[in-house]
């Protein structure tokens, strides 16, 4: 499965050409219209070019990403997909209880986290040692919070909440804690 | 003229406060209240910047987090909620050119968007009552880690800021649909038909077409006035709802925090937070835009049916796109996840899209135009959302949402890029064009500080969000605290760039103050010696 880093890699050099190229428009758009030019009213046929461009955008993004992000659909679909592997883990009080000191995982498996709240709304997601984060969901009391995921390189991982439950919640962080490993790696 | 001269009587003591109406005196108290709390919000979120590089010895962590719950309150119902309600107060009357329902009633709002806001965030500051503005069930009940007496009076507060929302949804659509006293009956019906779409739905559907009854900006303050209506009710029945457990618990009981559903909950707040950031915002925005773009060029909008229809679209968007919110809860029904979350928010691309390209064309069609400080703030807004939109479509897609949510990309280019440089600018823009017309013609103090106020803002805004960002890609979660220097490179950077941010502020401030003179802004909350309803006087 194509790796989350690689995704927001994707995303970041995507939205900086946008944000360079509608900066590069607006600065050339602020200078121009001070100059002196022949006022015409623009065509209705731009505008309406225009709205079609925004539809296709608009839509397109998400069918992009369902086709090039596996997750997407797997989460999607994860009710009729069988997992390889299940990890029941509770939350109360502002601590994780996980089913085992160490969640070991193999690659490639389809992994299902069960989180389950006793008292407030919090978070949970997996961070590499760098920080960065592998993906997350909430976690709401009284209802189900699965995740499927699956790994296919081995790495370990910190379980962070990712929500804030008050103060208390800020160090909710259970470190190198998820272990995926691969063949005799 | 010496600087203590100017600063007790203003630039050249052009301001002559005798002269105003109660309608001037109104709309400026209005934007003294907002600027005074977009001060507090500057200074909230740079004492939040500072505490992200390093936390501050002297603010413990639950008083930051206190900070940060009252932060984007202040900003919002305080200050953006004023200089905006203030504004339209006096402009739909204006450009309606009939009289404001009830000029009493506009300052019994004002007063109490003040009053209420001070209570809440010195509430918060007291008893560092911290849930955040989101107040995810049951965490705002959670009298283990909150003060109740202090929670109790931070929900009074709101609940007052909200009740002088509800005067100023009455006063607008009262003003607008009302006969003033010997005039010839108004068609209040088709008024507000106008107003909020509804007729030009029907003329839509039909080959009879009718003129509008009501102009574009009135029928964008309108539509937003809805938006605002609905969420002054959720906000309200929410804080019954969290008051009712609040006093039961002063009263010795403990009520059972499951008997609300957590989901149903967050869905329902989000339905009603969304209609100021997904709704009210955005149609204001617009309308404003369509507004200054038409006063900036002195011609008709481009493809005007067209961006009426838009607003009408974006209104019925904003009442079913609160999904993108809860696309990490995974209980949330997958069909409202895809057909709200991402289909319908994408709507808000194509018409916060068409509202950007409708005004840019019609300034184009009046160049050369002259590059005053109203434009290149107009033109800075336009910026903002052109920036902020697109960064929140990618976060409301269910693949990228489960590595964006909840980090600071979601705060920084999408929230604050739109909030500080999409709508403050769009606001300072008008604040620009009207000072004028709202002080009878007082002389700006200084150029060269609305030029700096103009450079420091936009870069500070746009570096703020995008440090922010570049955090949030490398895993910085927002609502959370790294203590040990995590993303320190671009925290310095996002704080360096607030810096900015505040600095602009105090030379925008201090630019407003020296132009008016002190004696002329305590004179602003005095009563007019003037006994009109008429927006300005009649010479």
């Amino acid at each position: 499965m194509v790796d989350s880093s690689i995704v927001l890699w994707g995303q970041t050099l995507a939205y900086t050409f946008y944000v360079l190229a509608i900066m590069a428009l607006m600065g050339w758009f602020a200078w121009r219209v001070t100059q002196p030019g022949e006022s015409r009213d623009a065509k209705p046929a731009l505008f309406y070019s225009f709205v079609a461009f925004l539809v296709v955008v608009g839509v397109s993004l998400h069918f992009i990403t369902y086709y090039t992000i596996p997750w997407k659909p797997m989460d999607m679909h994860r009710a009729t997909i069988t997992p390889d592997k299940v990890f029941n883990i509770s939350v109360a009080s502002h601590t994780f209880t996980l089913p085992s000191e160490k969640l070991l995982v193999s690659c490639d498996d389809k992994v299902l986290f069960n989180v389950t709240s006793g008292d407030l709304t919090y978070g949970f997601g997996l961070f590499r040692n760098d920080h960065s984060m592998l993906f997350q969901m909430q976690v709401v009391p009284g209802h189900k919070n699965d995740l499927l995921w699956q790994f296919d390189k081995p790495g370990v991982y910190t379980i962070r909440s990712t929500e804030y439950s008050g103060p208390a919640g800020v160090n909710m962080t259970l470190k190198d804690v998820v272990v995926v490993s691969c063949g005799k790696s | 003229m010496s600087f203590i001269h100017t600063l007790v009587n203003g630039e050249q003591e052009s301001f002559k406060p005798a002269t105003l109406t109660p309608m001037q005196k109104m709309i400026l108290r209005f934007v003294v209240v907002g600027l005074v709390y977009y001060g507090f919000a500057v200074v909230e979120g740079m004492i939040m910047r500072l505490y992200e590089i390093t936390p501050i010895p002297t603010v413990p962590t639950q008083q930051f987090f206190a900070i940060m719950t009252a932060h984007p309150l202040v900003g919002i119902f305080g200050s953006t909620y004023a200089i905006v309600f203030g504004t339209f107060l006096f402009l739909v009357p204006f450009l309606m050119k009939k009289p404001l329902w009830s000029i009493p009633l506009a300052n019994w709002t004002c007063g109490l968007l003040a009053v209420g806001t001070f209570t809440f965030w010195f509430a918060g500051f007291l008893s560092e009552y911290a849930p955040l503005y989101t107040l995810y069930w049951p965490l705002p009940a959670d009298f283990t880690q909150f003060s109740l007496w202090g929670g109790t009076f931070f929900i009074v507060g709101i609940a007052l800021v909200m009740v002088g929302t509800v005067l100023f949804v009455v006063n607008i659509f009262k003003t607008i649909s009302y006969t003033p006293s010997g005039w010839a009956k108004q068609p209040a019906g088709a008024l507000i038909a106008s107003a909020l779409g509804l007729s030009g739905l029907q003329a839509f559907f039909s080959k009879n077409k009718k003129e509008h009854l009501v102009s574009l900006p009135v029928a964008a303050i309108a539509r937003g006035t809805v938006d605002t209506a609905l969420n002054a009710g959720i906000i309200l029945f929410t804080g019954v709802l969290i008051l009712v457990y609040m006093v039961a618990a002063l009263l010795g009981h403990d009520l059972r925090h499951s008997a609300v559903d957590a989901l149903l909950y967050k869905n329902w707040f989000w339905w009603g937070l969304d209609l100021i950031a997904d709704g009210l915002v955005l149609i204001f925005v617009a309308g404003t835009w369509y507004l200054l773009a038409t006063l900036i060029t002195g011609k008709k909008l481009y493809m005007e049916n067209f961006a009426r229809a838009a607003l009408f679209v974006e209104l019925v968007v904003s009442w079913t796109v609160w999904s993108h919110h809860l696309m990490s809860d995974q209980a949330q029904p997958g069909i409202l996840k895809t057909v709200s979350g991402e289909m319908v928010t994408a709507f808000e691309l194509i018409t916060q899209g068409l509202a950007f390209f409708i005004t840019l064309v019609t300034l184009w069609s009046a160049r050369p135009l002259k590059m005053t400080h109203p434009l290149k703030f107009l033109l800075g807004g336009l910026l903002g959302f052109a920036l902020a939109v697109p960064a929140g479509i990618m976060q409301a897609d269910l693949g990228l949402n489960r590595i964006l949510h909840n980090t600071q990309w979601i705060i920084g280019p999408h929230v604050h890029v739109a909030v500080l440089v999409g709508l403050t600018m769009t606001l300072y823009s008008a604040i620009y064009l009207l000072f004028p017309i709202v002080t009878n013609g007082a002389k700006l103090y200084s150029e060269k500080l609305a030029v700096f106020h103009f450079w420091a803002h936009l870069l500070g805004g746009i570096g703020m969000g995008a440090f922010m960002g570049m955090a949030g890609l490398q895993g910085m979660l927002r609502r959370s605290l790294y203590v040990h220097g995590e993303f320190n490179g671009y925290m310095i950077l996002a704080a360096l760039s607030g810096a900015l941010l505040l600095f602009a502020f105090l030379a925008f401030f201090f630019n407003i103050v020296m132009s008016l003179g002190l004696k002329g802004v305590l004179a602003i909350f005095t009563p007019s010696a003037l006994d009109t309803k008429d927006p300005l006087p009649a010479n």
